[in-house]
């Protein structure tokens, strides 16, 4: 499993923000994407997920050995992905339970059961709630989310990274209005993804506490200023 | 290799969270109705109380207050969805974005263009439409109000990175919403008039069809671009 970064080169209002981005990340790496204020951290988010198409150069997916790579428009990069914006996702006049229930019978990955050829939904309810208490959202499960505080809200778009099954994760700023203890548990998380295999992506102006985590500061990849 | 839901499973899941939404923000449904009941009472005071002023007018006068309704509804649309980050998580989940949207105008027509239908015969009373016409008239606003949502769907997902798009959303759609509004005042007339109805209903019919397949489509693109900043 690999995602591959080509000579990626992003421009907003005649200014490079990065230029000739070339970066290879491969199943177990932990990449803190790092620079100032406005040096693109997000935009690059944006052009990996996908999202913005205003760019130059590749982004491909290379899923497996046997598989030939993809580009990220592509169903199996879309399948692979997880994603978490600056917003959080999460509509308020919905509760946590039926935010999560919905985003997950979009993003749900289905597998045949043993001896059945029916697809099932592995993100059942029971795992939603797990992962609801998890992020310590426990018995605000079906409150309508317009009452939970900007941290709570994050927390149930976090909580989709407890039942996920997307190996590629794309967060940006996850730790925004989290708790210490909260950080701490996301990064326990980050851990574990990260021992199954997966690929995170992220930005964030904390120190984080996580083994082996590699960083790509922007600032190496500034394109100079058009005259 | 990942498989997601299929798109029944999706469709239902957008379908009903839709639903939801829609239904914890009742109050919403109002808005177009209070707006189409305001305009039937002021006319009658504006123009002339009297039944044979108001009569002929009341086939286009009728269709022109749904139009205007909807259009008051419509810049709503896809906002919540924008500024919250659902919309990303929609485009990036790799289920069709057609679905989604699909599911959306749907449930916009439900909670806008189906009261407004019930609510016509009653409104046709106040503005003396004849009674023999009151079944073209739910017919055609059933019919046409739902080519409104689904033209309006595209106006909106255009303008829905704009921070005043109301103005330019109803410039996009007007156009657009020509056709429903002859067809469907026409249904009406001749109805009044007594003349047969089939072809008006007809088209109006196939337009419809040709926005349910085709809406979502330009909507869903309009929304790629929208998010794409």
């Amino acid at each position: 499993m690999q995602l591959a970064l080509n000579k990626l080169h992003f421009e907003r209002e005649d200014r490079a923000l990065f230029t000739d981005l070339c970066a290879n990340f491969s199943a177990g790496d932990i990449v803190q994407i790092t620079g100032e204020n406005g040096a693109g951290k997000t935009s690059l988010l944006r052009v990996i997920a996908g999202l913005c198409t205003q760019y130059q150069g590749e982004v491909l997916w290379h899923a497996g050995p046997d598989q030939a790579p993809v580009d990220h428009q592509h169903y199996d990069f879309r399948a692979a992905l997880l994603y978490l914006g600056h917003a959080p996702g999460v509509n308020v006049s919905l509760s946590a339970r039926e935010n999560l229930r919905w985003f997950f019978s979009l993003c749900g990955y289905q597998k045949e059961q043993a001896g059945d050829t029916s697809l099932v939904s592995v993100v059942s309810d029971q795992a939603i709630v797990e992962a609801l208490a998890q992020t310590g959202m426990r018995g605000y499960e079906d409150v309508a989310c317009r009452y939970l505080s900007a941290g709570q809200q994050r927390r149930v778009a976090l909580a989709k990274l407890f039942c996920s099954a997307a190996p590629l994760w794309i967060l940006d700023e996850p730790f925004t209005a989290i708790d210490k203890a909260g950080v701490a548990a996301l990064e326990a998380r980050f851990q574990a993804q990260r021992e199954a295999g997966g690929i995170i992506l992220l930005t964030s102006h904390q120190n984080l506490q996580i083994e082996g985590l590699r960083t790509i500061d922007l600032s190496e990849y500034q394109g100079r200023e058009r005259t | 290799m990942i498989l997601l839901p299929g798109m029944a499973q999706t469709l239902k899941a957008c379908f009903r969270r839709e639903l939801l939404i829609g239904f914890r923000n009742r109050g919403d449904i109002a808005n177009p109705l209070i707006f189409f009941l305001c305009m039937l009472v002021f006319i009658p005071l504006g123009i002339s109380p009297d039944s044979q002023v108001l009569a002929p007018l009341a086939p286009g006068m009728i269709w022109v207050i749904a139009l205007l309704a909807t259009l008051l509804s419509l810049d709503r649309l896809f906002m919540t969805d924008y500024e919250d980050g659902s919309l990303e998580q929609m485009l990036l989940s790799g289920q069709p974005l057609y679905l989604t949207t699909l599911a959306k105008i749907w449930v916009h027509w439900m909670m806008t263009g189906l009261p407004l239908t019930l609510l016509s015969p009653l409104l046709a009373r106040l503005m003396f439409l004849p009674s023999e016409a009151f079944a073209a008239l739910v017919l055609s606003l059933l019919l046409g109000t739902a080519v409104l949502s689904f033209i309006g769907a595209i106006g909106a997902a255009l303008t829905v990175a704009l921070k005043r798009g109301g103005l330019l959303l109803s410039l996009i759609v007007m156009p657009l919403y020509v056709p429903a509004l002859i067809l469907g005042s026409g249904i009406v007339q001749n109805a009044v008039e007594g003349f047969d109805n089939q072809a008006y209903v007809a088209l109006l019919a196939a337009y419809l069809l040709l926005c349910t397949m085709l809406a979502p489509l330009a909507a869903a693109a309009a929304l790629r671009v929208s998010l794409d900043t």
